[in-house]
């Protein structure tokens, strides 16, 4: 573990911590644009989370201390994940600790108890929100371990930062598996972020919400932390399918001059995904609870195909 | 350049077998077509690439001559068609997406397993991709046997059509010139026919279910 690699890591955790409502924000700005609203702004979940840590919590009574636990373990199971995606560096000393397979079961984890806290309180709308966030996530997650096996299979590791490094260094090469693979994956990221075709991620008090629901009784810093998590786990999706599908500018070992070029690339790259998601919100309309199992059963099984289309054409 | 095309063929044909999949799952008629366009047009890029590596002029003949039929003038055909009948936006229901969609992948598998040996003798360029495209054919197959509007039945026919042209082109490098135009000719005449008999449906039932045709009888027994 070189002094070079941990600081890699912490401007990796830095940049996540920091760059995540920003992107947030930048999304919201995007699909007001779109859309002909008039945008609240770029800051506007700093200033949200401002707010929130400087107010005073309010608690459920019969509320138990998991659900006052809670938000931190979300948070701190998103944080993990964006430290183990290689974002700026693939010199990352906690890589090791963890591959794909253990970054789908940190959001399996974060899932578990973020549902577990909804139905904790005991409100209608808590269990209802916590349901749907069970059956969105039973399909995604298989879903989502199809697209990185994909990847896997190239390159011959379950490591996401030996994946970024094969796949960024390698000759160029065109991988018809990765194009079914992106399409799962898009499916899978927008689900699990909440996103427009699943769920609306901004509405309050609608019936057809599902993660507005379950933090609907968080309030102040136990809310901030909450929403601080969602757009970290927004910034882990984003990144892990930038790593996956564009690697290239990611900074290797032992190369200073490359992080810091790394970091104007992953803004960049990052304002462009941001731009795409909100295009993608704009054009799709919102479908109905019952559709959704369908929808992530198409991705689950593009990523299948993906793998087959591995195997016929015989990469690895 | 050379070292990239048989990836970019393969990259082709993947896209013609997504959106095989895009068109069994999809309820409305108007995407539908607009599926089947792009698939067309995934179908020409791949045509014009082959002719231009392996210089075949006959490639290109072949190329020009599924982008006038399929991607210009038969979804302009059935574009006019929904309008007249006035289905252009129906919405069929299916019955359910994901027995359909999980018999499909059996199908790409079976398809794959098939294509595997002989691929492995082909000595062209994307022989590889002869499993996509046999797998493209039976997923057109399934669709003409899911869905029940007539439609849906012709765009899954001229589906099939296309993967089997990709098959040709892939494996052999293109069939001879006289089969294409017969086969583009045949096309062509079996899209206007169709078109005719959906409008004779259409007259006799007012919808375009084809399992009213089950109980058409003879008048005179």
């Amino acid at each position: 573990m070189s002094a070079l690699g941990v600081f890699s890591q912490l401007l990796a955790l830095v940049c996540a911590l920091l760059l995540a409502p920003l992107l947030t924000g930048w999304v919201n700005q995007c699909r007001h644009w779109l859309q002909n609203k008039s945008a609240p702004g770029v800051l506007q979940p700093y200033r949200m989370l401002h707010k929130l840590f400087n107010k005073e919590s309010v608690m459920a009574e019969h509320a138990s201390p998991l659900y006052r636990f809670a938000p931190y373990l979300v948070f701190s199971c998103m944080l993990l994940a964006c430290a183990i995606i290689p974002t700026l560096s693939t010199d990352l000393p906690l890589s090791p600790a963890a591959d794909a397979i253990a970054l789908v079961g940190l959001f399996a984890l974060a899932r578990v108890f973020i549902s577990l806290a909804a139905m904790d309180v005991g409100t209608a709308f808590g269990t209802l929100g916590a349901r749907r966030e069970m059956l969105v996530g039973f399909l995604a997650e298989p879903a989502l371990l199809m697209v990185l096996f994909c990847a896997s299979m190239i390159t011959g590791s379950t490591s996401l930062t030996a994946i970024v490094e094969t796949l960024a260094h390698r000759d160029l090469a065109i991988y018809p598996s990765m194009l079914l693979a992106g399409v799962a994956f898009t499916m899978v990221s927008l689900a699990e972020n909440a996103r427009v075709p699943v769920d609306n991620p901004d509405t309050h008090l609608e019936l057809t919400m599902i993660h507005e629901a379950m933090i609907l009784e968080y309030s102040a810093r136990h809310l901030a932390l909450m929403e601080w998590a969602a757009s970290l786990k927004l910034f882990a999706y984003s990144c892990a399918g930038l790593a996956l599908f564009f690697p290239w500018g990611v900074a290797e070992a032992n190369s200073p001059l490359a992080l810091l070029l790394a970091l104007p690339v992953l803004v960049f790259k990052l304002a462009i995904g941001g731009a795409v998601l909100a295009a993608v919100e704009t054009a799709s309309a919102k479908m109905r609870v019952f559709r959704v199992p369908e929808f992530l059963g198409t991705a689950f099984l593009m990523a299948v195909i993906g793998l087959l289309v591995n195997v016929l054409l015989g990469v690895g | 350049m050379i070292k990239f095309v048989p990836q970019i063929i393969n990259l082709l044909a993947t896209i013609i077998l997504l959106l095989s999949f895009a068109m069994i799952s999809q309820r409305r008629i108007v995407t539908l077509i607009n599926l089947f366009m792009i698939q067309g047009a995934a179908l020409v890029a791949a045509s014009f690439l082959l002719g231009y590596v392996t210089n075949q002029p006959d490639l290109y003949v072949s190329g020009a001559l599924t982008l006038l039929l399929k991607v210009i003038f038969i979804p302009w055909m059935l574009h006019r068609v929904i309008r007249k009948l006035n289905v252009r936006w129906d919405v069929e229901t299916l019955f359910n997406i994901p027995t359909t969609m999980l018999v499909g992948i059996a199908l790409v598998i079976l398809a794959f397993s098939l294509a595997a040996p002989v691929s492995r003798l082909s000595e062209t360029l994307a022989g590889g991709s002869l499993g996509i495209a046999l797998a493209c054919i039976l997923l057109s197959f399934m669709m003409m046997i899911t869905r029940s509007k007539a439609v849906p039945q012709v765009v899954g026919f001229l589906s099939m059509e296309n993967g089997l042209i990709f098959a040709a082109t892939a494996v052999t490098n293109g069939m001879p010139m006289i089969v294409e135009f017969g086969v583009a000719l045949d096309v062509l005449v079996g899209v206007l026919i169709l078109g005719v008999f959906m409008f004779q449906i259409r007259e006799k039932f007012d919808n375009l279910d084809i399992h009213n045709l089950e109980t058409l009888k003879d008048d005179r027994s």
